[in-house]
């Protein structure tokens, strides 16, 4: 496999991540139209975000969120302003710990809901 | 008896400093139905080049080996392969910075042709297709065409290109989509765009404005890491963009 480096990385995960909102978007459409065919089907899908599986689900849902919004705005930053890409990695780095810092009491906050 | 410390140390001999183990991705066009890696034994110095490696394998252990070289001084952009996972020219990368154990592979996004050499034809074409050369419809000047040192400046960068492909075959938009013009045949459009005395500018940001263009780019940066002649690949791809956006050059 190529090695590619802080750039590519950043790309593998903002490709991932946005793929996995994309087909969590499509799965939440099909669910809450659920409500206009029938209540029961629709309470019944609620109920499974609200597992333990669907909790956790929610909490890779908002590191995907996250990610791909962070990073989406080092490669506004790098698409717009001409020397940023000269920072890249360093700017990949702060993606890193701006998710981090926002991720984990986010998802320690969903996943005290869990017990 | 020489006592010139300067001669240089004649490599490529047995009986050289160290032994390094070459994993090569062979691969015969007429026996093999898919490349196969094997492994040899080379004998040369540290500060020896990986062509000297390669060279050494052809010269004394298996002469059926094929690999493209030509100045093997950085120039002429003809041995571009992965060493370990990275493109990098055979002829700059030193033994010493690479390992004893050193994977060699053909450039991956091209037709392999035999062992180590790759279809280049695409690649050209797509070089081709972004006119890279100067277009000036102006009566032709008693002297040169003069350029400040500034405009001179604004693509400097892009005209140290060696069209060896590390770039191009290091994208992975382009392993997936051939169709993508790709970033070499983009800087080389950069050396015209910004060139003050060129006038066909907009013609290249329009060829440059498809489908298959420049908007494929999605700044993953294998292209600058790749580049051996280190220019700032991304950035010249995003100035082109940028030039689009704003429609200026």
């Amino acid at each position: 496999m190529y090695r590619g480096r802080e750039g590519m990385w950043s790309w593998v995960l903002h490709r991932v991540a946005g793929v996995g909102i994309f087909i969590f978007l499509v799965a939440h459409i099909v669910d809450t139209s659920f409500v206009g065919w029938s209540a029961d089907l629709y309470n019944h899908t609620v109920a499974l975000y609200r597992s333990s599986i669907g909790r956790i689900g929610e909490i890779i849902l908002i590191g995907a969120v996250l990610l791909h919004a962070f990073n989406g705005l080092r490669i506004i930053t790098i698409d717009f302003v001409p020397k940023a890409t000269r920072i890249q990695r360093q700017l990949f780095y702060v993606v890193v710990i701006v998710f981090l810092a926002v991720f984990i009491p986010g998802a320690y906050y969903l996943a005290r809901a869990m017990f | 008896m020489i006592t010139d410390r300067s001669v240089p140390i004649v490599t490529h001999i047995k009986g050289a400093a160290m032994q390094v183990t070459l994993r090569i991705m062979r691969f015969d066009p007429e026996k093999d139905k898919k490349p196969v890696m094997k492994s040899y034994k080379a004998e040369v110095e540290p500060t020896d080049r990986v062509l000297d490696a390669l060279n050494y394998v052809k010269w004394y252990e298996d002469g059926t080996l094929a690999y493209r070289r030509s100045c093997a001084h950085g120039i002429c952009g003809s041995d571009a392969v992965i060493i370990n996972g990275v493109n990098r020219l055979a002829c700059k990368t030193l033994i010493q910075d690479v390992g004893k154990t050193i994977t060699i592979e053909p450039l991956a996004g091209f037709k392999v042709l035999k062992d180590l050499i790759v279809d280049f034809e695409p690649f050209f074409e797509q070089y081709r297709s972004v006119l890279p050369y100067l277009i000036n419809n102006d009566p032709k000047p008693i002297k040169e065409r003069l350029q400040s040192p500034e405009d001179r400046e604004k693509f400097d960068d892009t005209t140290k290109c060696i069209l060896c492909a590390s770039c191009t075959t290091s994208c992975p938009i382009y392993w997936a989509n051939p169709d993508y013009v790709g970033p070499s045949a983009i800087v080389n459009a950069h050396r015209f765009i910004f060139d003050s005395r060129d006038q066909a500018a907009a013609e290249r940001l329009d060829i440059l404005n498809t489908r298959s263009g420049v908007w494929r780019c999605r700044t993953i940066f294998n292209c600058t890491e790749a580049c051996p002649r280190e220019i700032e690949v991304t950035r010249a791809i995003e100035d082109v963009k940028r030039a689009i956006l704003y429609g200026e050059s």
